[in-house]
C-alpha cells in the first residue's frame, strides 16, 4: 500500500488560500525535505473545511488532529513536534469556546456538527436507482411500523407532536394538515406531493428527488394511511427530467417489491402513486393552482376556503405537502416525535435544507438545524463571500422573500424570526449578494420574475407588479424622484393586502425589505442619480483620468462604437453620448486610467 | 424482484442487504474491493460527471483494479462538481472534488492503487442521522 504513513491536509479553500495556505504547504514540504521525511509524509491541499473563521486549517491524518489559525512559520513546529516527536502542538489546537479546553480530534469539534442531515440522510450516499440500497438504510421500515403497529390517529398524533411545519414555505403544521384531511369523510381522497420547485436559486427538492426518491414515496404512503387515502400524485415540473426518470424507476421498483400497490405488507392497505407534470409555472406551486393544473385546467389559484383538505383534486379531500416535508416523515416515525422536536427552536422544529447560491464560495446544498444563524450558514458552512468581497445582503425565500442585511446575520433562522426580520423562510433558497450588487436592480430582477409568472387572474398582482417593475426601471435609469420611493412603498403595501394568492401577496417583499434595509441606496439613485454599487448603466459614466493616460490607443481600438478619441501619445477622451458603457476599455487599459464616475 | 409481503420480510431483506450490502456487486465481496460513487444529480451531470463515471468504469477494469463504480445523488458540494467518493477496503471514504479526467487518472494511479492522497479532497463537514430504532 501507500509508502506514506502520514498525511498533512492543508485547506485550500478560497479564504484559507487568502491567508497564505500556499506558503504553509511550501514550508511544510521544505521542512519535511530537510528532515528526510518526504517519503513517509505527504502534504495535500484540500477543498474548504468550512471552518474559515479559524483558518487556515491543517489536518494530520491518520490521527485526525486539526490545527487552526496556522501560519507559514508554524510548519517547522508541526513537523518537529507532531511528526517527529509525536506530540500535539497545543497552542495550535482548537479551543472549545465553552469549555476552554483544547480539542484535537475533528470528530469532537462542535463546528463539524453544524450540519445535520435528516432529509438529506441518503442523498449522495445511496444509488437512487436501486431500491435495495434504500432498504439497507432502513427504508420502508417506517411504513411497516405504521401499518402494523400504529393507528392512523396515532400517526397523526406523532407527526403533530414532532412540531414539523411545512417546508414549502408557509410553515403550516404538517400534523394538523393531515388531521384536517382525515376528518373530511369521502370515498376517495388524495395525497399530493408538491414538487413544483420554482424559485430562482432553489434546488432542494430536485436534489432530494434525484438522490433519494423512495423517502418521498414511503412518506406519501404513510400519509395515505393516516388520512385514509390510497391515491398518491406527485406534481413535478417537466423541467426536472432526471428527477422524473428516477421517480419512475423508484415507483416501478416499489411496485415490483410490493411496497406500493395492493395489500402492502399483507395488511390490506392499498396505495399507489402516479406522476403529474407541470409546465413550470411558478404560481402552480400554490396548492389550489397546483390542483387546477393537475385537473387539466389553467394554473390559477382560487380563494381558500374551501381548503384542499375539504375539496381539492376533483373536489375530493386532498392533502398537499412539499417534497422536503415528506422526506423527513420516515425519520420522524422511526426516531420518534420527541427526537425531532429536540432539534431546532421553540416554534420551528427539526432541520432545514438550504440551497446556497450567488456570491458565496461554497455554492451548495446544506442542511442545518433550525436556529442556526445566517452568519454560521454564510461564513462557516458557505465559506464566506467570493473573491474576498464584502457581504451586502442575503435574499431568503426567493422572489417572495426579503433581503436581509448585515444587522440580521446573527438571528437564528426559523419561520418566525425571518418573518419578524421582514423576510420569509420560503422553500429554502438563499441568494447571497455582495458589495457589487445594486439593491434597486436586484428588486427589479425579482419583480421581473413575478411579472412574468403572474397568472393574471387578480388585478393587484397583474397590474400592480407591472407598475412596480416600471417604477424600479425608471429609478435605475435615473428618472426617479423621492416621491417615487413613496409610491413604490404604498403600491407594495396595497398589492400585499389585496392580491388573491400567495404569489401576489408576497411579490412586493423584495422591494419593501430592500427599501427598508438599503434606503440610502434608493435615495442615491433618485437624488444624486448615482448607483453606489456601479451596476445601473444609465447612472454611470466611463471617464479617462488624464494623469494616468499615456495615449497608447488600446482603449480606442477596443471600443465597439468608436466613442473614444485621441491622438497617439496624447490624452484620450470618451464621448459620453456615444458610449454604451460596455466596460471593454476599462478592461483593456493597462494604466488604470479609466474609471467609473 | 421478489415481493415483500410482510414487515418481517422487509426486516429479513434489510439484514441480508446490510450484512453483505450485496446489492452493488453480485460476485465479489464488497468489503474487499474499491467502491467509487459518482454524484450524479442534474448539476453533477451538467458539469461532466457522466464522462467521469464512464472513465472510472472503463479504466478500473482495464487497469485490473477490483472495484465497482456506482452513481449516487447530490452530495451538496455544487461548487466542486464533479464530485466522487472513493472508499478503499477497510478505510473511511474520501470525497474528491473538481474531478476532471486528469484528476480521475491521478485518483486511480495514486489513491486507489497506492493509498497516496491527491489534491482536491473535500473534508466532510456534516453529520448524518442513523434511522435505527
Amino acid at each position: 500500500m501507500s509508502k506514506y504513513s502520514m498525511h498533512l491536509l492543508v485547506c485550500g479553500g478560497t479564504s484559507c488560500h487568502a491567508s497564505e495556505s500556499d506558503a504553509i504547504v511550501c514550508n511544510l514540504r521544505d521542512e519535511l525535505e530537510a528532515k528526510g521525511l518526504m517519503d513517509s509524509v505527504q502534504v495535500i491541499m484540500t477543498g474548504c473545511f468550512g471552518f474559515c473563521e479559524k483558518g487556515p486549517i491543517v489536518k494530520v491524518m491518520p490521527d485526525n488532529t486539526i490545527y487552526v489559525g496556522v501560519k507559514p512559520e508554524d510548519a517547522q513546529t508541526i513537523v518537529e513536534e507532531h511528526i517527529i516527536k509525536g506530540k500535539k502542538v497545543t497552542r495550535l489546537l482548537y479551543k472549545d469556546p465553552i469549555t476552554k479546553e483544547s480539542v484535537s480530534d475533528s470528530k469532537d469539534m462542535g463546528f463539524f456538527k453544524k450540519q445535520l442531515r435528516v432529509v438529506l440522510r441518503n442523498c449522495g450516499f445511496i444509488n437512487p436507482e436501486n431500491i435495495d440500497e434504500y432498504i439497507a438504510r432502513d427504508g420502508y421500515q417506517a411504513l411497516g411500523k405504521v401499518l402494523t403497529a400504529m393507528t392512523p390517529e396515532e400517526v397523526i398524533k406523532e407527526v403533530k407532536a414532532s412540531g414539523q411545519r411545512g417546508r414549502g414555505g408557509a410553515g403550516f403544521s404538517t400534523g394538523l394538515k393531515w388531521e384536517l384531511a382525515r376528518k373530511n369523510q369521502s370515498d376517495v381522497k388524495y395525497v399530493v406531493c408538491n414538487a413544483d420547485e420554482g424559485d430562482p436559486g432553489a434546488f432542494m427538492d430536485r436534489s432530494v428527488l434525484e438522490g433519494d426518491p423512495h423517502s418521498v414515496l414511503e412518506a406519501m404512503a404513510i400519509c395515505g394511511y393516516s388520512i385514509g387515502s390510497s391515491n398518491g400524485l406527485i406534481y413535478i415540473r417537466a423541467e426536472y427530467p432526471l428527477a422524473i426518470e428516477r421517480l419512475k424507476i423508484a415507483i416501478n421498483q416499489a411496485r415490483e417489491s410490493g411496497l406500493l400497490g395492493n395489500n402492502i405488507f399483507g395488511t390490506g392497505f392499498n396505495f399507489d402513486i402516479k406522476l403529474r407534470y407541470g409546465a413550470g409555472a411558478f404560481v402552480c406551486g400554490e396548492e389550489t393552482a397546483l390542483i387546477h393544473s393537475m385537473e387539466g385546467l389553467r394554473g390559477e389559484p382560487t380563494v381558500k376556503p374551501p381548503f384542499p383538505a375539504e375539496a381539492g383534486y376533483e373536489g375530493k379531500p386532498t392533502n398537499v405537502n412539499n417534497v422536503e416535508t415528506f422526506a423527513a416523515i420516515p425519520a420522524i416515525i422511526l426516531k420518534g416525535a420527541k427526537w425531532f422536536a429536540s432539534i431546532g427552536t421553540e416554534k420551528s422544529k427539526g432541520t432545514k435544507v438550504f440551497a446556497l447560491a450567488g456570491k458565496i464560495n461554497n455554492v451548495g446544498l446544506i442542511e442545518v438545524p433550525m436556529g442556526t444563524t445566517l452568519r454560521e450558514v454564510i461564513f462557516e458552512i458557505g465559506g464566506g463571500i467570493r473573491n474576498g468581497k464584502k457581504f451586502k445582503g442575503i435574499q431568503t425565500g426567493g422572489p417572495s422573500g426579503g433581503c436581509l442585511s448585515e444587522k440580521h446575520l446573527d438571528i437564528p433562522i426559523d419561520f418566525d424570526n425571518l418573518i419578524a426580520a421582514g423576510s420569509i423562510m420560503g422553500s429554502g433558497a438563499m441568494i447571497i449578494l455582495d458589495e457589487d450588487d445594486c439593491m434597486v436592480s436586484m428588486a427589479k430582477f425579482f419583480l421581473q420574475f413575478t411579472v412574468e409568472e403572474s397568472c393574471g387572474k387578480c388585478a393587484p398582482c397583474r397590474i400592480g407588479n407591472k407598475r412596480l417593475h416600471e417604477l424600479l426601471g425608471q429609478i435605475c435609469e435615473g428618472k426617479g424622484s423621492l416621491k417615487d420611493l413613496d409610491r413604490l412603498k404604498n403600491m407594495s403595501l396595497v398589492i400585499k393586502d389585496t392580491a388573491l394568492c400567495g404569489l401576489g401577496q408576497t411579490s412586493p417583499n423584495p422591494v419593501l425589505s430592500m427599501m427598508e434595509n438599503y434606503y440610502d441606496e434608493y435615495v442615491a439613485h433618485v437624488t444624486d442619480k448615482k448607483c453606489p454599487a456601479g451596476q445601473c448603466k444609465s447612472l454611470m459614466e466611463y471617464v479617462i483620468n488624464p494623469e494616468n493616460c499615456v495615449g497608447c490607443t488600446a482603449c480606442a481600438r477596443v471600443c465597439p462604437v468608436n466613442a473614444i478619441s485621441g491622438q497617439r501619445k496624447e490624452i484620450h477622451h470618451i464621448n459620453p453620448s456615444i458610449c454604451i458603457k460596455c466596460g471593454a476599455c476599462m478592461e483593456k487599459c493597462k494604466f488604470d486610467a479609466i474609471f467609473i464616475r | 424482484m421478489s415481493k415483500i409481503t410482510s414487515l418481517a420480510d422487509l426486516k429479513k431483506k434489510r439484514e441480508e442487504l446490510q450484512s453483505g450490502f450485496g446489492i452493488r456487486v453480485k460476485a465479489i465481496d464488497p468489503e474487499n474491493v474499491v467502491q467509487v460513487k459518482v454524484a450524479m444529480a442534474t448539476c453533477g451531470i451538467a458539469s461532466g460527471a457522466k464522462a467521469i463515471m464512464e472513465f472510472f468504469m472503463e479504466q478500473l477494469e482495464r487497469r485490473n483494479v477490483a472495484a465497482f463504480v456506482t452513481q449516487t445523488g447530490c452530495m451538496g458540494y455544487c461548487y466542486a462538481e464533479p464530485t466522487i467518493e472513493v472508499k478503499l477496503p477497510g478505510q473511511d471514504p474520501v470525497v474528491f472534488g473538481f474531478v476532471d479526467l486528469k484528476r480521475a487518472d491521478q485518483i486511480i494511479e495514486k489513491y486507489i492503487k497506492t493509498g497516496e492522497l491527491v489534491d482536491g479532497i473535500i473534508p466532510v463537514n456534516y453529520q448524518t442521522i442513523d434511522l435505527k430504532e
